[in-house]
């Protein structure tokens, strides 16, 4: 179990508990836990200052793999009891893991309050487009015509995407990143820890038994240069092998277009530059699909606001500099009391 | 606040001495029928009187004015004896229109005051509530001692001065039935003139006019040939002490915040609003310096998995609801008995199925409570029978939840969350304190490690160095907490679970006899609310001679250890309950013997004449 270390001394080990990983051999899964425990050393944050909360699924079995604090809760609910361990103690880092079926099914609506709210939590979203756990039917983010068990004519449901549906409900931090990427996702989980409010990664990742190669067509080392936009604040937002492809925002069709460096007069000066802090820009390039569009990755929207764990402990302390640390004896006899 | 008598009567006035009288106010929704009764409760507690009350309210927060549907009504028992419930019949009723007499006449004693408000009696009123003919106009009412007052006109012209508004005018016209009603039993107004001056600070227009409106009821009692008797009622003998009126909701809520004081351990309430919970919410909402968070969560779920999480990160997790509220927060209870976690539910019950009668009262969670959850669940229900047993209650939840490290679930219900009684205030000194017990040592820890005695795992909390562990709702090991899929090992855990459960009935009170002694002819035993009428029914049957026990169960889950021999000893046992039989199923399953139920289930407490006619005919048969 676990040791007594120091937070400059930290290493993955100290991360990594002594349970058997138990997700199928090649499963997205194992690049994510690798990534984050080589990253968590680097926040400085003891493992018994650190809770890991997860729903059910694939990815929720993640906390049993942490040598941390874990909570491995019910389907749908780990934002609510995330966001209970962090009011009850804020100062604990609470992370939490959730997937697409978990997250955006049985509990979007957990998930949509969670971001509107905004406690200091960082969730990660594994999205394989599948639900792995029950063995293969498709799931809220399954495209349109999915034949699995459950569909065997094809799925009817209009896919959700996670992005947008985040930055619709009010999140201050949103990103997107893939499972196989280390170097990436590390920049963004950095970026997620240091954000305070809750955040939102979205981490696109392969079930290679029910839905193999799924993000292929954006992902594959051939042609992810062409098919992913790297988004990096303050630079323009060019895209490609050569970095030669751009975004501009077209005014009439009220959309992003690409428009290529070098044609038609357009220069580097004309590309739309990345900025993290607009809301508007952040819902045009969640909504960027392949074909249409390259994949936007990194962080999409940033933006701080009070946390909701801060309001509580906040409007707490008022309470007690306005009327003192509550009394019993007082409460009882207070207002209308008579004496035999 | 010390109190003191009452004001001298105007001399001549010929008044009577009274034991104690029920009055029902009833009246359109938006005729404030609700604050009349609790002014009047308030002002009769302040005199000393013991009381019992009863508001009775649409689910419709604003029915449509004058409908059948729309009435609301509050009943009040005060008395210079100790009474338990709000009485059988009024010797009052107060109609503030055709819809409220309607619906409430049959409540009324023959020979009873029935002061109606005569200016509601139009036509159109008249329609909406089904009457044909205006009963103020026929012999239908011949029966009561009928009082036929124009109270709008009379109100009007007594608020006048102030320029209010013709509708804001009309909105003072309970307090001039209040008014009235003080003066017919002789009751001071100043508690509420004071109660006025605070509510409608911000408007010393409203505060004249209401005052003004309370004035003139109480001498249009003085100065009309009023032919009916006026009365006192003098001030119960209770035992000395301090008192306060106090409603159940309120109480369950102050017993929490005790609770959080008794135990150093702050409490973190996870709550969605429902009826006729949400009361709860609000008043712990108010406390946020007495040890307490209040979360208002996007539903039930997440109320509860809100209080798990923080139960899990060391607070005690607390989430109040009423029934179909319970039935969503199943899956979350059941995962707090898988992870031991110590964790209150309050279900102020309501009835049902489903939406039911939200404003209603019913006991038809029990077998929810008990049994509700998918897999073997075991946990502890404990059921309050008083508005001040509430505050122990709610202090006992806590206390078993922490040292057992188990969900607990708390049944109150609507009649119980709304009613209100004088409430002796415990002495804060002398209330137990709750030993809370956070594991801290690494050496040789699992989360799963147990108590020898109480089976209650540890409590290792998040941020503590050398106890870091996952858990979840998976079966676990007993030896390690690991997950486990092991055969036997289930078949331990699930034992142990259970037996933990069970042995709470060591740390509990053995079950008493609130009236009558052991082995006798028949024991009427019920639960929660039904207390007051119980006893009132029992009582009466033994003055008539009749060997009839009473007992009131509080701990459903487990039963005390002498409930079964205490049963044994009765030729008969009755258990009534506001449900089609819940707890009798629970006593047959668990001591086989042949109880018998009387059920009930009509969205109304019982009142003690049916019990009484139940009890006799089964004796006297
Ligand atoms: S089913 Fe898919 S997502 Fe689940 S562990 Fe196996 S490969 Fe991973």
């Amino acid at each position: 179990m676990s040791k007594l270390i120091s937070a400059d001394k930290l290493t993955r080990a100290d991360f990594t508990s002594d349970q058997e990983v138990r997700w199928c051999p090649g499963c997205g899964d194992y690049a994510i836990l690798a990534t984050v425990q080589r990253l968590m050393p680097e926040f400085g944050v003891l493992p018994h200052q650190m809770v890991w909360v997860s729903g059910i699924g694939c990815s929720s079995r993640f906390p049993y793999y942490m040598d941390t604090y874990g909570f491995h809760t019910i389907h749908g609910r780990a934002p609510a009891f995330a966001t209970g361990i962090k009011i009850a103690n804020p100062h604990l880092a609470v992370w939490m893991v959730t997937g697409d079926g978990d997250g955006l099914s049985i509990g979007g609506n957990h998930l949509m309050h969670f971001l509107r709210r905004n406690p200091n939590v960082n969730a990660l979203l594994f999205n394989n487009e599948i639900y792995g756990l029950t063995k293969g039917q498709y799931s809220p983010t399954s495209e349109v015509g999915k034949v699995t068990k459950s569909t065997p004519l094809g799925s009817p449901d209009h896919p959700l995407q996670p992005v947008p549906f985040a930055l619709g409900a009010g999140a201050g931090f949103v990103a997107r990143t893939v499972a196989t990427e280390a170097k990436h996702q590390m920049m963004v989980l950095r970026r997620a820890n240091e954000h305070k409010g809750a955040t939102l990664t979205e981490i696109f990742q392969n079930c290679n038994v029910f839905n193999d190669g799924a993000f292929d067509k954006f992902t594959a080392r051939d042609v992810k240069a062409d098919r992913q936009l790297l988004l990096e604040h303050g630079q323009p937002m060019l895209f490609g092998k050569d970095r030669t492809q751009g975004l501009v925002f077209d005014i009439k069709s009220f959309a992003l277009s690409i428009v290529k460096v070098g044609e038609n007069g357009v220069t580097e000066d004309d590309i739309l530059v990345h900025d993290e802090h607009n809301l508007n820009l952040a819902h045009l390039l969640a909504r960027m699909q392949y074909p249409a569009y390259p994949v936007a990755l990194g962080v999409i929207y940033s933006e701080e606001r009070p946390t909701y764990d801060d309001v509580l402990t906040e409007q707490g302390a008022t309470a007690v500099k306005k009327f003192g640390r509550g009394s019993l004896k007082e409460l009882l006899h207070s207002g209308d009391t008579w004496t035999v | 606040m010390a109190q003191s008598a009452a004001p001298q009567p105007p001399t001549g006035a010929k008044i009577k001495t009274l034991n104690g009288a029920v009055v029902r106010f009833a009246g359109d929704s938006g005729d404030g029928m609700q604050i009349t009764g609790s002014q009047f409760t308030s002002t009769s507690a302040l005199l000393g009187n013991d009381l019992t009350t009863f508001p009775d309210f649409p689910a419709e927060i604003r029915a449509p004015a004058g409908t059948l549907y729309g009435v609301s009504a509050f009943q009040i028992n005060f008395s210079s004896d100790a009474v338990f419930t709000p009485g059988d019949a009024p010797d009052v009723l107060v109609a503030m229109n055709p819809a409220g007499l309607k619906t409430n006449l049959s409540h009324l004693k023959t020979g009873g005051l029935l002061i109606v408000n005569a200016d509601a009696f139009s036509k159109a009123n008249l329609k909406k509530a089904s009457y044909d003919e205006n009963p103020l106009e026929d012999d239908s009412l011949n029966a009561y001692h009928l009082l036929s007052v124009d109270i709008g006109k009379q109100t009007q012209a007594a608020v006048k001065e102030t320029g209010l508004t013709s509708k804001e005018a009309g909105r003072c016209k309970n307090f001039w039935t209040l008014g009235l009603m003080y003066w017919i039993y002789s009751r001071p107004r100043e508690a509420t003139i004071k109660w006025l001056e605070a509510k409608f600070a911000k408007r010393p227009d409203i505060v004249k006019a209401n005052i003004l409106a309370l004035n003139a009821g109480h001498a249009y009692g003085e100065t009309i040939e009023f032919s009916h008797e006026r009365y006192e009622v003098p001030s119960a003998k209770h035992s000395p002490g301090t008192y306060r009126n106090i409603s159940g909701n309120q109480a369950i809520a102050w017993g929490f915040l005790a609770a959080a004081e008794l135990s150093g351990t702050e409490i973190v309430l996870g709550s969605y609003p429902i009826t006729p919970a949400s009361d709860v919410l609000h008043e712990l909402a108010k406390y946020k310096h007495h040890g307490i968070t209040t979360m208002q969560a996007e539903d039930e779920i997440a109320a509860v998995c809100t209080a798990i999480g923080a139960s899990y990160a060391g607070k005690i997790g607390l989430t109040t609801t009423s029934g179909p509220g319970l039935a969503l927060k199943t899956e979350g209870i059941g995962l707090a008995v898988c992870t031991e976690l110590p964790l209150v539910v309050l279900d102020v019950q309501r009835a049902g199925p489903s939406t039911g009668l939200p404003t209603k009262t019913e006991q038809s969670d029990l077998l929810q409570a008990m049994y509700g959850r998918n897999g073997e669940s075991p946990l502890p229900v404990i059921a309050a029978y008083s508005p001040g047993d509430c505050f122990h209650s709610a202090i006992e939840a806590v206390r078993i939840a922490t040292k057992y490290m188990t969900p607990v679930i708390l049944l109150t219900d609507g009649y119980l969350g709304n009613g209100a009684e004088p409430w002796r205030i415990p002495d804060v000194d002398y209330l137990p304190k709750i030993e809370v017990k956070k594991h801290t040592d690494p050496e040789g820890f699992h989360p799963w490690l147990r108590d020898e005695e109480t089976l209650a795992r540890v409590w290792p909390i998040p941020g503590t160095p050398g106890t870091t562990h996952r858990i979840g709702g998976l079966e676990k090991d007993y030896n390690s907490g690991n997950i486990s899929y092991d055969a036997a090992n289930h078949q331990r855990m699930s034992d142990v679970r259970a037996a933990k459960v069970a042995g709470i009935a060591k740390d509990i009170p053995a079950q008493s006899l609130e009236l009558g002694k052991e082995n006798g002819m028949l024991l009427v035993l019920g639960w929660g609310s039904t207390f007051g009428a119980i006893r009132e029914a029992v009582s009466r049957c033994r003055e008539r001679g009749l060997d009839v026990a009473h007992a009131q169960l509080k701990y459903i889950n487990p039963f005390p250890e002498n409930l079964q021999s205490l049963l044994a000893g009765f030729d008969r046992v009755l258990v009534p309950e506001m449900n089609m039989g819940q707890l009798v199923k629970v006593l047959r399953s668990q001591f086989m013997m042949p109880i018998e139920s009387y059920a009930k289930i009509e969205g109304q407490p019982f009142k003690i004449a049916e019990l009484e006619t139940r009890i006799r005919g089964l004796m006297e048969s």
